[in-house]
């Protein structure tokens, strides 16, 4: 990583946003559903992908920052007849005001206990989203009408339900994201978490304030997993209680840890890959369940560095 | 109802709750105490119990106490063999590193539930209690099989409570608990120990689910419940210790049965969930465990 010219790796990366935004005028109709969808995720894994591979902290609660994003967004379209682009404002701000709370709390623990401690906050906020039904629709959830997914913008007027309109808008805050992510971890800030994971005694010794910085990757990782659940619930018009559920504060740790911790693309070949074996074996078997529990444990055991993270150990070590 | 008697109900509801809860909570306890590893498929382990009992007692025809007796030891002998098999094939072979292990029982759970669901079906299933002695009180019966559970529970506490304190194996175990790396300078096969604790710890989650499948139902998602309740239980009586777990334990029973006697159940959820985690924020070591080393 030291080695690499900054140009050899921002080349790697436009090239990849290059790509998909080639892949919306090849790609079969579903499949260009399933992409949009995989991106608007993915853009959930980068946040968890900030706090767990670069700061270390590993979080078993981060459906909450989702779904914050989900509702805050959902619920003002839905309830206050808010636009579009306001929804998705109010949609971030409820994340990162969430995470600030949460890591105030839960970074004065560390290790199994921060784990233990963020698995009950999202508990509780999935509980309070099933005690609140009349206003969030329990678990039922709420279907946003199509009519409040046109967004005006000047002349124009674009509308949320249109396939290459959704794509578009997912593919374009997954490269903001990521380019977001990618200049976070050069950056300054970015070097003080992985020096926090590594070792935070001697940080603190150093004379950096970690828990500060921590705060800070709590509150950032928040806002872009609140970022991602916001497009979702405005690009797909449905949020549900589902998705504050236990399963949505794992499925992210499973697409980082399979694409590779502390890397910037990884979160996407995790979510890629996993939707897509998800996916093709639907056709065979219920038992969806059954796969991310072998793949859980298989990468635990086989590839605690996942598929980014072992080439970059291999070949490629410039890779950030 | 007057009050009186409702409160007497929901107390008793409790009691049954608190016993069952101790007993699982003392298998978590146990694990965590001993090897450091919070097992997060522990509620599935016990959900394994509850529907083996299901299917040991349907196997056996006769007398229903005959097929409870033969559940109660088949049950939690299978549960123990596939906790035994489970801490071979992973968690060994991580090396019990806290992080590792959580992310591979989050796999287990997923395993053991899918599995559940596969062969065993999405319905719930009622077993037959040995028996159904009712005991009248002047305002209303009640189970007395619910009153063995509480007896049955108490039972195995004090037995593990001896175990742990009073015999060689027991003195192993701290051993291993308080420190690993000398443990095994003396000689104590630290390895079979750890295996030995992660059987034990199932197998006392399938016998607490043995006893209560009489009362509620089994069903695959039923793990998931006792795995939050004995997490908030293990960390209000702090972890690793025996007689906080079993005060805890009372105290979570007992205010579950009679607060969602009054209140909604998911409002005494919210609330005994965000409680803990404030304990876990401000005092980490429980409310009744010492100091941390």
């Amino acid at each position: 990583m030291r080695d690499a010219s900054p140009a050899k790796i921002y080349a790697l990366h436009i090239g990849v946003i290059a790509l998909l935004f080639a892949l919306n005028f090849i790609l079969p109709d579903y499949h260009q559903g399933l992409f949009a969808r995989i991106m608007a995720l993915a853009v959930f894994a980068m946040g968890y992908n900030l706090l767990f591979g670069y700061g270390g902290l590993l979080s078993l609660g981060h459906a909450m920052f989702f779904s914050a994003g989900l509702y805050g967004a959902g619920l003002t379209v839905y309830h206050l007849g808010w636009g579009v682009p306001e929804a998705f404002v109010v949609g971030i701000a409820c994340g990162a005001l969430l995470a600030l709370v949460i890591g105030l709390l839960a970074l004065r623990t560390s290790g199994v206990a921060f784990m233990i401690v963020t698995m009950m906050f999202a508990q509780v906020f999935y509980l309070l989203i099933l005690y609140f039904a009349a206003w969030t629709g329990g678990d039922q959830g709420l279907v946003i009408q199509q009519a409040s997914r046109v967004v005006a913008i000047g002349g124009a007027s674009f509308d949320l339900t249109d396939p290459t309109v959704r794509y578009m808008i997912a593919l374009a805050l997954f490269s903001i994201i990521l380019l977001v992510t990618l200049a976070t971890v050069r950056s300054r800030f970015g070097r003080v978490l992985v020096a926090i994971r590594e070792n935070e005694e001697r940080t603190k010794m150093l004379g950096y304030d970690t828990v500060a910085n921590k705060l800070a990757a709590v509150v950032a990782s928040g806002a872009i997993c609140a970022a991602s659940g916001a497009a979702y619930a405005l690009l797909f018009g449905y949020v549900g209680s589902s998705f504050a559920s236990i399963q949505y504060s794992i499925l992210p740790l499973l697409w980082v840890l399979l694409g590779g911790a502390a890397t910037t693309l990884g979160p996407l070949i995790g979510t890629l890959f996993m939707y897509y074996v998800t996916d093709i074996t639907s056709g065979f078997t219920s038992a969806y369940l059954l796969i991310v529990g072998v793949a859980l444990i298989l990468l635990v055991l086989f590839f605690p560095k996942g598929v980014l993270g072992s080439i970059r150990e291999r070949w490629l070590g410039w890779l950030p | 109802m007057h009050f009186g008697p409702h409160l007497l109900l929901a107390a008793l509801e409790g009691l049954v709750t608190s016993a069952v809860l101790a007993l699982t909570a003392l298998g978590l306890s146990l694990v965590f105490g001993v090897m450091r590893v919070v097992n997060v498929a522990h509620g599935e382990f016990f959900m394994l119990g509850a529907v083996l009992a299901w299917a040991v007692s349907t196997a056996i025809s006769g007398h229903p106490a005959i097929g409870f007796v033969a559940a109660l030891v088949i049950a939690p002998l299978l549960v123990g063999l596939v906790a035994l098999v489970a801490e071979r094939l992973v968690l060994r072979r991580l090396n019990y590193n806290p992080e590792g292990t959580i992310v591979a029982t989050i796999g287990m759970l997923y395993i053991i539930q899918q599995l559940a669901l596969t062969f065993y079906g999405p319905e719930a299933r009622p077993v037959e209690p040995p028996f159904s002695y009712r005991i009248l009180l002047p305002w209303f019966g009640y189970s007395g099989y619910k009153l063995s559970v509480v007896a049955a529970s108490a039972i195995l506490l004090v037995i593990t409570w001896l175990v742990l304190t009073r015999t060689k194996i027991g003195l192993i175990m701290r051993a291993t608990q308080y420190d690993r790396e000398t443990a095994q300078a003396f000689g104590i096969p630290v390895e079979r120990v750890y295996a030995g604790v992660f059987a034990v710890g199932a197998m006392l989650a399938a016998i607490a689910a043995v006893l209560i499948v009489p009362i509620s139902q089994a069903h695959y998602l039923m793990g998931q419940d006792p795995l939050l309740l004995s997490f908030i239980v293990v960390i209000i009586g702090g972890l690793g210790s025996l007689r906080g777990t079993v005060v805890a334990a009372i105290l979570i029973g007992l205010s579950d049965g009679i607060i969602s006697m009054f209140f909604s159940p998911t409002l005494a959820k919210i609330i005994a969930t965000l409680v803990v985690a404030m304990v876990l924020v401000f005092r980490p070591q429980g409310l009744f465990g010492a100091t941390s080393r």
